[in-house]
């Protein structure tokens, strides 16, 4: 019989429905997977009982003969950004132990009403700032991927959904959930060799998701390919009344709707993108894929948006400015982490407890976001970063004009080692250039493996879409998919 | 506008972030090079573009002024680092 763990979202959904296995097998196998490899340092907590019972309870809809439901039998891995009742969340920080929510997440919740089980609690970047998970207050995930020189540095999963590339990569969960504020989820999945969408903004609530910046936080599933987002999507998606910037609209069924055909559809090639110093590797893969589209179908146009360069100066104004409104409140009152020295006031008490509770990059941007936001700087960075992301996004717009998707890198490399960076915040934010202007216009976008490098390590191709247009996205990366025959896998080693 | 130790200072401080004099001079150079970068921003010509305030077009919704939650005092007191009487309790504050 086929390794259960090396199933796949609807393969696992399907073998369950025609009794192929139970899912309390799919379940027991995961669980196992999981707790063998805590070298990897995916998970934060494990909640194996979640999965099972969510097992048990699609076997027995199954024997009463009962129509399962659409994830029956999916075991899952959270991103700790998720709150799920009963179950600590820390989002990565210090700042929040022993805060245990007593409500649930709109997503997570939608995903255990169509059946999904919960593997555990995946480690992130600290408040998902980090694009390497090494702010996680919890340690760094490593990736199983290695490079094949021999040698056995620790390379970065990507961030700050790394916990969820991780576990994907080294088979410990089908399919996980990732949120997305500049890159969070299609960073990590290019540099694990798994695939991930951030849908447009407002087709997947923030209720109950820690926030970070919340006009460009996103939830969006990880996987292993196309189908599985596509089924994942699904099943997180919809109209929340408690996000007021929910979409009122009907979840398209993207499953359904899949199709590698792309007759008629015009690829967009923006020339920005082209940065210096882009490895060859990266250009000869992008290039590749330019190829692979044409073979679908597609027609390659070359288009420009002009404001790209100005994308990630413009990011790290008004990310940080919203993280250090949505970030202050922490205060050490009414969950998480208080630090009162000893005959300290309330002002001290504020103070000390966020020295204490948050790491050094999430202080650096909350101090960022300060600085951008306080009297006499406003106009000249907020007002302005947010005039900027205006002309970005109409950028996007005069390039629908001519085309109906974008196809880009999704990274300027492949993973790099962990510590490679992390003295340079800078050289960090930079890994985010290609992901970012998608982000600041709201857009739906999506990372597929498109191939490996020359030291063995998986590279992503990104498609951007217009807005509400999933569609053509999963069905350009379905393209892209079904071309590059991506099989390549880490060998384990945790 | 170069970012310097007493300006990190009054940030942190704005910011409810207590730092040391170390810390301070550790940071200063750091966001100063960020700034620095971010920069570049002011060459762009902005006139006459809005700021952008909604990335996918929505309007704001009204609902019915009904109460639809509540009665939940002590599962949101049971988070508290310290909670007295069915309050959050917080040291002294002398005015």
């Amino acid at each position: 019989m086929t390794e259960l763990t090396n199933l796949g979202v609807a393969a696992i959904r399907d073998g369950v429905r025609d009794g192929s296995f139970s899912a309390r097998e799919v379940a027991e196998a995961f669980v196992s997977n999981v707790a063998q490899a805590k070298t990897l340092n995916a998970f934060l907590v494990e909640t194996p009982d979640h999965a099972l019972a969510a097992a048990d309870a699609a076997d027995a809809a199954r024997a009463a003969g009962e129509t399962l439901k659409p994830l029956a039998g999916v075991p899952i891995g959270m991103k700790d950004l998720f709150c799920t009742r009963g179950v600590p969340a820390t989002a990565g920080s210090l700042i929040l132990e022993g805060f245990t929510p007593p409500y649930e997440s709109t997503v997570s919740g939608k995903l255990w009403a169509a059946g999904a089980g919960m593997l555990g609690k995946l480690n992130m970047d600290q408040f998902a700032m980090g694009s390497s998970n090494e702010t996680s207050a919890f340690g760094n995930v490593i990736s199983p991927w290695r490079r094949n020189d021999g040698g056995n540095a620790a390379l970065t999963p990507g961030g700050s959904s790394g916990g969820s590339s991780a576990a994907i990569a080294a088979r410990l969960c089908p399919a996980a959930t990732g949120t997305d504020t500049g890159g969070s989820i299609r960073q990590p999945a290019a540099f694990t060799g798994i695939a991930g969408i951030k849908p447009t903004y407002g087709r997947c609530s923030r209720w109950g998701v820690v926030a970070f910046a919340s006009s460009l936080d996103q939830a969006g599933p990880m996987a292993r390919d196309v189908r599985d987002c596509a089924i994942m999507l699904e099943n997180m998606a919809g109209f929340d009344p408690k996000d007021a910037t929910s979409l009122q609209l009907d979840v398209p069924q993207w499953e359904a709707g899949l199709s590698g055909d792309l007759k008629g559809k015009r690829i967009g090639i923006p020339k920005e993108y082209r940065v210096d110093n882009m490895p060859a590797e990266i250009d000869a893969l992008w290039q590749q894929g330019i190829a692979w589209l044409k073979d679908a179908g597609a027609e390659i146009v070359e288009v420009s948006l002009p404001h790209t360069k100005y994308a990630l100066p413009a990011y790290y104004i008004i990310a940080p400015a919203e993280a250090s409104s949505n970030l202050a409140r922490y205060d050490g009152v009414r969950y998480g982490l208080r630090d009162l020295p000893e005959g300290a006031g309330l002002q001290d008490m504020y103070a000390a407890t966020r020295a204490a509770g948050f790491g050094p990059e999430v202080k650096r941007r909350i101090m960022i976001g300060t600085y951008v936001l306080s009297a006499g700087f406003y106009d000249a960075y907020f007002t302005q970063a947010s005039k900027i992301r205006t002309l970005i996004a109409r950028d996007f717009d005069r390039a629908w004009e001519s085309c109906d998707l974008l196809l880009t890198p999704t990274a300027p490399s492949a993973a790099f080692a962990l510590g490679d960076k992390s003295a340079d915040p800078l050289a960090m934010y930079l890994n985010d250039v290609f992901t970012v202007p998608s982000s600041l216009a709201g857009l739906p976008a999506m990372s597929v493996p498109g191939g490996v490098d020359a030291g063995g390590l998986p590279l992503g191709l990104q498609i951007i879409g217009k807005a509400l247009d999933e569609q053509g996205v999963l069905n350009a990366g379905l393209a892209l998919e079904q071309r590059a025959g991506f099989t390549a896998r880490a060998k384990a080693w945790w | 506008m170069p970012v310097d130790i007493p300006t990190v200072k009054k940030i942190a401080s704005l910011a409810r972030i207590a730092i040391t004099e170390e810390e301070a001079a550790r940071i200063a150079p750091e966001l100063d090079n960020i700034m620095g970068w971010i920069e570049q921003l002011s060459e762009v010509d902005t006139t006459g573009v809005a700021p952008m305030t909604a990335v996918i077009p929505n309007h704001l919704r009204l609902r019915d002024d009904v109460v639809t939650d509540g009665a939940v005092r002590d599962a949101v007191l049971a988070n508290a680092p310290q909670a007295e009487h069915g309050f959050f309790t917080v040291p002294k504050v002398i005015e």
